[in-house]
């Protein structure tokens, strides 16, 4: 019944909107047909449509099997498992909530305003930039491969993405927006009524939108964004030419137990998802940043951050929570300087065993950044919709 | 005269006898040829039920692949890069200076020892690793390994691995380290002078540790975060530590349980700990036999603790064992601890730190031999009243008394790399790779799979050799890079997937 009611509405929209874009198009030659706000139904790349209308992540790891817990390091190991299953209208709809700016209170910042996707979903500012120019305490973390991601924000305090949305959004200083007021907002757009009706097609389609259906769209949005085909990968599936000598180097040093860094950064997802104290200084002038010790509500957590993936780390400069070090071979240096170099005076934290003195040679780190590039992979870039629906302007392109 | 012939008919003989020996040695001895190859020993796999009095085997892989000999003055390196899966590497006496890298399955890595001289690896302290694999079936024995950085032998994510008869020297952090390995064996490899775990089994299942000699480590052999391991017949002695199993906070796997610690000497580990500041085991005092920290279902079954002058065996919590780490995720007791018959003697002559200052609340100058602190439940003990202990009052008595059923931990067979049907290989690669620019119906970056299919109806082949050699035939279109990193089986099983794919 529902289905039925389903396709009827989708028949209905699909002959209005042919009728529109003639009309649209027989009065101005401009290309406003983008205006009809269609969602697609296919599942974007990297994923897979199965019976149920539900895109299944699939890429070459899944070839693979750890008999320990997946995603803890190695070449050939298997990833842990995706959060997927979002139908490809839900995926889409995402995407047009995701850069439209009508989600924040104002109306003037969208989440692609900190996540912008030539950025490595980052926004290369030290510390972001949210609502009336008010500078923030922390550096936009990258969305790639999230949809493996078990702990969200530096501090590790949400654990699924849904909970990891409610921050920004109503937060007096990113998007400065309440429940109540996003709510009316979206229900105030005629399309975004037809949208949401079409990717939630298992209530009736005259019903109002729900936070829920905006929490769930952005999750299948942010979700989608995959980059696992990078030269690494084709290196790790068996390809010992994909990377140049330099690159291996590289990749021998992230990996040997001198360097470390494998041992957090475990591949394939590169972080092992564990709140690690490594001791990085904070840019000039700003206090020390408590990290995981406030939402854990636990001193030994102090100075605490999530162990960040470094997938597509070339793109997301500056680094580390407050963006201190602003190239990779920076940051590279920091973990060769001695254990606890940067803590300031007076502070006790509880610096991760992993953090020592290994003495890398100016060699290794430059073979640390080579390797590190060789991380990027953006060939599963979402489009950018032109317009989005509430007709704000979205700035992002 | 009789005399004077007598002692020249000596002489003559001697003087024969020593042109035959020069003549056998130069004709008849060449001393780098062998009247075998020993073949690379693999895995063999017993039958579980099967006694240990016979020699059949369930099953046992036979070497067909080539032989690859190195000798010195090249690279071992060079001999990974050319071998193929079940290939031998042997590896001839000679200096090595080089990191080898073995990121393919099934390799085996043998050296040659000739009249006493070894292949030798030697960092000199400016290599990080000799070894680093991340493939499964890799056997490395034989070596001599000195002087490196960060491992003698480390291994990610490999399974069914053996590791033995390696003679390792001061070679950084750890000496041997598997981690996140399945079914694996490390024997008969003599280790010292290594700045943290000589034997450091890290987040793996199912390895057995016999037969090494570990000797002037911080920590002899060190079971952390792994599940069932049997560590036996091992001879530790002047390390920091001897024998320990523990959990380490903050790493991915959380648990240590079901590992056996039986008939080892662990004798006068009495080093200096000369651990990195900041490491788990820079905390070990020096004297300590055993230590069990957060780990679960250990049994120590008989072994040889002597002269350990802090304590013969010392089971904590992580909050008195590691107080620096903080995990919620890591459980931090050590719970259903089994001690069963152990010889222990002339322990705790020197006790340091906490629990010198514990023992002199119990009026007593010595350390115990047994020692346990903090929380835990339910460990028992065989035979209680034969140690000097302290901290066992709530241990009860032993419900088993032996191990002898448990004959290994190793798998009955290898753990086996998934199998995926050649459907499977296609649309994986074809969702994971190719989707990026080529949508069924539509054009995304590439032109649509439907296209490709009417190019190529029946003609996978044709598919396989487009993408292997891209031409720009559409001007309207980008030139499609080659995707020769796929394999020629990858290639086949997704040039297949698009023919068959239905919208």
């Amino acid at each position: 019944m529902n289905k039925k009611k389903y396709f009827l509405q989708f028949s209905v929209l699909v002959v209005l909107a042919v009728i529109l874009s003639f009309l649209v198009a027989g009065k101005k030659v401009t290309s406003e047909y983008e205006e009809v706000f269609l969602l697609t139904n296919t599942c974007p790349p990297g994923f897979k449509l199965n019976d149920k209308n539900e895109c299944v992540a699939q890429n070459l790891y899944k070839l693979y099997t750890t008999e320990n817990d997946p995603g803890v390091g190695g070449l050939k190991s298997a990833l842990p498992k995706a959060r997927d299953g979002f139908s490809p209208q839900q995926i889409d709809l995402g995407r047009y909530l995701f850069f439209d700016p009508a989600l924040s209170g104002n109306g003037t910042i969208s989440c692609a305003t900190c996540h912008i996707p030539s950025k490595g979903f980052s926004d290369g500012l030290a510390t972001s930039i949210g609502m009336n120019g008010q500078k923030l305490d922390r550096s936009a973390p990258s969305l790639w491969n999230v949809a493996y991601m078990k702990l969200f924000f530096w501090d590790g305090r949400a654990s699924t993405l849904e909970e990891q949305l409610e921050g920004p959004l109503f937060a007096s200083n990113e998007m400065d927006n309440t429940p109540e007021n996003l709510v009316k907002t979206m229900n105030s757009f005629e399309e975004y009524l037809q949208m949401f009706a079409e990717a939630f097609p298992n209530r009736d389609t005259k019903d109002q939108i729900k936070l829920e259906e905006i929490y769930t769209a952005l999750t299948a949005f942010e979700t989608s964004l995959i980059s696992l085909n990078s030269k690494y990968d084709q290196y790790a599936h068996g390809y010992q030419s994909a990377l140049n000598k330099k690159e291996i180097e590289g990749l021998n040093v992230f990996r040997s137990f001198v360097a470390r860094c494998a041992e957090c950064h475990t591949p394939p997802l590169f972080s092992n998802q564990q709140i690690a104290i490594i001791g990085t200084p904070e840019p000039y002038g700003l206090p020390l940043d408590a990290g995981a010790e406030i939402p854990f509500k636990d001193s030994t957590l102090r100075g605490g951050f999530k162990v960040p993936s470094l997938r597509n780390i070339e793109k997301t400069a500056p680094y580390m929570h407050s963006g201190n070090f602003a190239t990779l071979r920076e940051t590279v240096q920091f973990y060769t300087d001695g254990r606890g170099h940067a803590v300031p005076k007076g502070e006790q934290l509880r610096i991760h065993w992993h953090i020592w003195e290994p003495n890398l040679s100016d060699y290794e780190l430059d073979r640390l950044v080579d390797f590190l590039k060789t991380l990027t992979d953006e060939s599963f870039i979402p489009k950018i919709p032109p317009t989005v629906p509430s007709g704000l302007t979205n700035a992002i392109k | 005269m009789k005399k004077t012939t007598g002692l020249f008919k000596f002489l003559a003989a001697i003087v024969f006898l020593g042109i035959g020996v020069f003549v056998g040695k130069t004709f008849f001895a060449n001393k780098y040829s062998e009247a075998t190859i020993p073949m690379p020993s693999t895995m063999q796999y017993r039958n579980v039920g099967f006694t240990t009095d016979t020699t059949q085997m369930a099953q046992k892989e036979d070497f067909n692949g080539k032989v690859i000999e190195v000798k010195s003055g090249s690279s071992i390196q060079a001999a990974v890069k050319e071998a193929n899966p079940g290939d031998l590497i042997r590896v001839f006496p000679g200096t090595y200076s080089e990191n080898v890298y073995i990121d393919k399955d099934n390799i085996s890595l043998q050296g040659v020892v000739i009249n006493g001289k070894w292949p030798t690896l030697d960092g000199k302290k400016k290599i990080n690793d000799a070894f680093l694999y991340s493939g499964n079936g890799i056997l490395i024995e034989n070596f001599k390994i000195i002087n490196y950085k960060g491992n003698g032998i480390m291994g990610q994510a490999g399974n069914n691995f053996i590791i033995r008869n390696n003679w390792i020297i001061d070679t950084g952090v750890y000496g041997i380290f598997p981690q996140y390995g399945k079914n694996g064996l490390i024997e008969h490899n003599v280790l010292s002078v290594i700045a943290d775990a000589a034997i450091y089994v890290g987040m793996c299942d199912n390895v057995d540790v016999i037969h090494n000699e570990v000797f002037d480590n911080v920590a002899g052999i060190e079971i952390e975060n792994s599940r069932h391991c049997l560590v036996e017949n091992n001879y530790a002695h002047n390390n920091t530590g001897g024998i320990l199993a523990f959990v380490t906070p903050g790493l991915p796997i959380k648990t240590t349980f079901d590992v056996i610690i039986r008939n080892n000497f662990i004798v006068n580990n009495n080093h200096e700990n000369f651990g990195a500041p900041g490491s788990t085991v820079a905390g070990i005092p020096p004297g300590t036999g055993i230590l069990i920290m957060a780990a679960d279902d250990v049994i120590v079954e008989n072994n040889i603790i002597t002269g350990n002058d802090n304590a013969g065996i010392t089971i904590v919590d992580l909050t008195n064992g590691d107080p620096k780490a903080n995990d919620p995720n890591s459980e931090p007791n050590p719970d259903r601890v089994v001690i069963l018959d152990n010889i222990m003697y002339n322990n705790g002559n020197n006790p340091t730190g906490e629990l010198k200052a514990l023992m002199l609340t119990q009026m007593d100058t010595k350390g115990p031999d047994i020692f346990a602190y903090g929380g835990g439940t339910g460990s028992t003990i065989r035979d209680k009243n034969k140690y000097r202990s302290f901290g066992i009052d709530n241990y009860g008595p032993a419900q088993i008394t032996d191990t002898k059923d448990i004959t290994t931990f190793m798998l009955p067979e290898p753990v086996a790399p998934r199998s995926v049907s050649d459907h499977e290989l296609g649309e994986l690669t074809y969702y994971g790779i190719c989707a990026g620019c080529h949508a069924f119906n539509s054009r995304l970056i590439g032109v649509p799979t439907n296209i490709i299919q009417a190019i190529h109806n029946n003609n996978p082949q044709g598919i396989v050799d487009y993408i292997s050699n891209p031409k720009n035939l559409r001007e309207d279109y980008p030139e499609m890079p080659p995707q020769n990193y796929l394999s020629d089986e990858a290639k086949m099983a997704v040039a297949e997937y698009i023919l068959a794919l239905k919208e």
